[in-house]
């Protein structure tokens, strides 16, 4: 039997998918409705100071045919009042005890009017706060959201202010749009936050109108920058997750957050330190009824791997994650194709042959042209592993024989410094490597 | 003919004679076209007889260059509407597909390149090249089907004056007049005719080579013929009967369907079509589509030596025509009219000279089968009444002989090019012989002592 509740920060759910502070969780109806389906929690959309919005608010890159590989947005925070989405968190709350119900908040920079958000928001009934400290639009320009999240300074203040006054647990969600999210991750630890939630959109311009030449989304001809989502941006997400779950200083439970689509994709975070996983475009494009699979696909692959409750799975790949310089040098593979499944599309051969390093040729068999490593000056880059479109057709085979190790921090030791290309050249020699 | 087949309403003709394949919408094009590996030295365009870069045509329109793609198709082949819709892409490009190595089905290759070259045609035919500085030249081309169009097209683009004479008030040759309604029409074998016109060449219909305007006439006039004449003459069975009111030539009757008047072509309600190529597939499933009630396909071989492609058979198949193998005509019966057909059951013996099993009449199995109208398509030959008014022309096996290369025939002022030097083959492979003969031309005509 599986067990896929949490507790992030103190915050329970029966299974860690939350929906992440976006338009599908804007009203009671949506996240009642998002319960019913079966989502263990919901980060109300952010409320707070009075806004209005404009149209369009979307703008999605798709690719080769599919639809929204990543989705940016210029909504603001909720453009409803702050006493009705308190008055729906708490029927909703009172609805579903058993799912986190999180108040999303963001309130101008006086200490007064957070205490008074933060005391009408526990009021509810909801079981966490989640500071928005990310929307890189609107509320930015207003001295809120990213202009908070920025700033590890403002971020550490702004919080303290909530922390000091909140009887609930308190995420902090942290925006991407800086140079390094560690910072503004210790000042929120520093502050007392319960744990953070990460990535908030990205700053993005999603594109130009080749006919009207505007930026995509136009309002009335214009447009600017808005917050990037989607499946695009997992990859960055992935990064400043571990980022931030391997970092000393911080130590804090993570709600992970950017283009979770699939119960691999939550995996992916949970493995990498998240507790609880936040999912919006993915619903944006399909509806709650996802979490079906999101559920289940995770249960399934627990059960195959013998797992019986995520706190077993969290963080196991981060024991992976390392700097370049603690890589092994000596650690050699090759391309392998296997000509019984190879269906001669020849793209590992042009990707070796224009971006690579000209070691797959193509040599006639049986009246169609074969592309063939040359094993000896394969430098196993694993391009041609990546463009093959036949599942382990081309594999990446081992050929050290793994008794020698050494990083370049630890050959850096050995050689002389300042290093010269002839101790490096000299260093490969020995090995067998040679770089043509 | 008596027992004419009833005729049909308008919309059961349109219904009978609507595409088999109909073309993309754009939304289902840009699916087809990401769906695309994009291979390097592709499978595609090595089984295309013209060579066309079909994977980087497709990625052009996955894109959004439609322009480009048609460009890219147009630089290997002028005859791309007619090969798109009409092209056996199972035997040729889309059968070399790499997904068929991977089990699933193959890029609709041939409905692609459709999508680009009716963009083409439908935004007036943007010019694409730039054709060569006059070189004073003049070709005579003769025929204007697909081996001389694109002939043509390729000589203009060389910079030479070219005139193409053709017999017939439309040109287009097989492309307007010998496939299918189902398949293409007649009006997109004109768009293509016009775009070659587009290119400078100057086409002389109704104007039949050899009475019309003689050779001489030609050798006067231009500094070299290409001769694209395909086969004219239907072959005959040479069995009683045979010219009975009532008996007719495949090709001719599929051309009376081509012009889309399908009332005025009468069928019988019991027609017999001799021969198993794809040109007497195309005769039974007209004549079923026009509302023949029993439709026959008689061979005398068995169906493992019938020349007509795998997906043509099917196709006959589904629409109810009868197969009757190894049976062969002995004679047709009729008094004024064709009133019946009497065979003889066929067995195969040993191979003959070209490896197919030979037919053997089987003693005492003569029988009778009653129709109405009895369709022969058993091949086409070269007119040798036209071949013979050229000066030292060398004809092997019923086929000109030429140049593998420049198609220059054993004349050197005459190339050939299309059916008329490989014995029939498909409008791709015509389309691919005019315009590497094209090529030769030009070169020979570039030798100082030439021209």
């Amino acid at each position: 039997m599986v067990d896929l509740s949490i507790s992030c920060g103190g915050i329970k759910s029966p299974n860690p998918f939350w929906l992440a502070s976006a338009p599908p969780t804007n009203s009671a109806y949506q996240v009642c409705k998002a319960f019913e389906a079966g989502w263990g929690g919901a980060v109300w959309k952010t409320i707070g100071e009075p806004v209005m919005n404009v149209v369009n608010r979307y703008g999605s890159v798709d690719y080769n045919g599919q639809k929204i590989l990543g989705l940016n947005n210029i909504e603001l925070i909720s453009d409803r009042p702050i006493e009705v989405n308190l008055r729906e968190i708490a029927e909703t709350k009172e609805l579903w005890p058993d799912r986190a119900v999180i108040a999303s908040l963001m309130v101008e920079s006086d200490r007064q009017v957070w205490h008074d958000m933060v005391m009408r928001a526990i009021d509810t009934g909801c079981d966490g706060i989640e500071l928005n400290y990310g929307c890189p639009h609107g509320m930015s320009e207003r001295g809120m959201g990213a202009a908070v999240g920025q700033v590890p300074e403002y971020c550490e203040m702004i919080t303290k202010w909530v922390t000091e006054i909140s009887t609930i647990p308190v995420l902090v969600k942290l925006t991407p749009n800086v140079t390094d999210v560690r910072y503004p991750g210790r000042a929120a630890k520093k502050a007392g936050a319960q744990g953070l939630s990460l990535i908030n959109t990205i700053n993005t311009i999603m594109g130009v109108n080749l006919d009207t030449l505007e930026v995509n989304p136009s309002v009335d001809g214009k447009g600017g920058h808005g917050g990037y989502a989607g499946p695009a941006v997992k990859p960055i997400a992935l990064n400043m997750v571990s980022q931030i779950a391997t970092d000393k200083e911080i130590g804090l439970p993570i709600s992970g957050i950017g283009g979770i689509s699939t119960w691999r994709d939550a995996l992916e975070f949970i493995l990498l330190g998240a507790t609880s996983v936040q999912v919006c475009t993915a619903v944006m494009h399909y509806g709650f009824r996802i979490i079906d699979d999101l559920v289940e696909g995770m249960s399934n692959w627990m059960e195959e791997k013998k797992f019986t409750s995520l706190n077993q799975v969290r963080g196991k790949s981060l024991l992976g994650i390392s700097d370049f310089g603690n890589l092994n040098l000596l650690y050699k593979t090759t391309a392998r194709i296997d000509e019984t499944k190879c269906i001669h599309c020849n793209l590992c051969h042009i990707a070796c042959e224009d971006s690579a390093h000209q070691c797959i040729d193509l040599v006639a068999v049986n009246g169609h042209m074969q592309p063939r490593v040359r094993e000896d000056d394969c430098v196993g880059c694993r391009l041609c592993f990546i463009v093959c479109p036949v599942e382990s057709c081309i594999s990446m085979v081992r050929k050290d024989d793994g008794t020698e190790a050494i990083t370049w921090n630890e050959l850096m030791k050995q050689l002389p410094q300042p290093l010269t290309w002839q101790a490096l050249r000299s260093f490969q020699a020995k090995h067998g490597i040679d770089i043509h | 003919m008596n027992n004419i087949a009833p005729k049909l309403t308008p919309e059961e003709y349109e219904k009978n004679f609507a595409e088999i394949h109909p073309p993309f919408s754009k939304n289902s094009a840009m699916v087809e076209a990401n769906r695309c590996l994009y291979c390097y030295d592709s499978p595609c365009m090595k089984a295309c007889p013209t060579h066309i870069d079909i994977s980087t045509f497709i990625k052009k329109i996955a894109t959004g260059n439609v322009k480009g793609s048609a460009k890219t198709i147009l630089e290997s082949n002028w005859i791309a509407l007619t090969c798109a819709k009409a092209c056996p892409v199972a035997v040729l490009c889309e059968g070399a597909c790499v997904y068929n190595e991977r089990d699933e089905k193959p890029i609709e290759i041939g409905r692609l390149q459709r999508y680009a070259i009716d963009w083409y045609f439908g935004n007036g035919m943007p010019p694409l090249f730039s054709p060569a500085p006059p070189t004073g030249k003049s070709i005579g081309i003769i025929g204007g089907g697909p081996a001389g169009l694109s002939c043509a097209a390729e000589l203009c683009l060389l910079g030479h004056t070219v005139t193409v004479y053709d017999a017939k008030e439309i040109p287009g040759g097989l492309d307007t007049w010998g496939i299918a309604p189902y398949k293409t029409t007649q009006a997109d074998s004109i768009k293509e005719v016009k775009l070659v016109q587009s290119l400078g060449a100057t086409i002389m219909t109704k104007t039949m080579v050899g009475s019309d305007i003689t050779i001489d006439e030609l050798l006067k006039t231009h500094n070299a013929i290409f001769i694209g004449v395909g086969l004219n003459h239907p072959s005959r069975l040479n069995i009683e009967g045979e010219d009975l009111p009532g008996v007719h030539d495949a090709l001719a009757f599929i051309a009376r369907v081509t012009t889309r008047k399908w009332p005025s072509v009468n069928v019988g309600k019991r027609v017999a079509v001799i021969g198993a190529g794809n040109t007497a597939i195309d005769a039974v499933t007209e004549s079923k589509r026009l509302g023949a009630e029993q439709v026959m396909l008689i061979y005398r071989r068995s169906q493992n030596e019938m020349p007509a492609y795998e997906f043509e058979y099917e196709l006959a198949k589904s629409d109810g025509v009868e197969f009757h193998f190894l049976t062969s005509p002995l004679r047709i019966i009729g008094n004024g009219k064709v009133e019946a057909i009497e065979c003889t059951r066929m067995s195969l013996g040993k191979p003959d000279a070209e490896g197919r099993r030979a037919p053997i009449p089987v003693p005492g199995s003569e029988f009778r089968i009653p129709v109405d109208m009895v369709i022969k398509s058993v091949g086409q030959n070269i007119e040798e009444s036209f071949f013979s008014k050229i000066p030292n022309l060398k004809i092997e096996n019923g086929q000109v002989v030429v140049h593998p290369e420049s198609f220059q025939t054993s004349n050197p002022k005459f190339f050939a090019g299309g059916d008329c030097i490989n014995g029939g083959k498909e409008v791709v492979n015509a389309a691919a012989d005019g315009k590497r003969a094209a090529y030769g031309i030009d070169q020979w005509l570039r030798r100082p002592a030439n021209g």
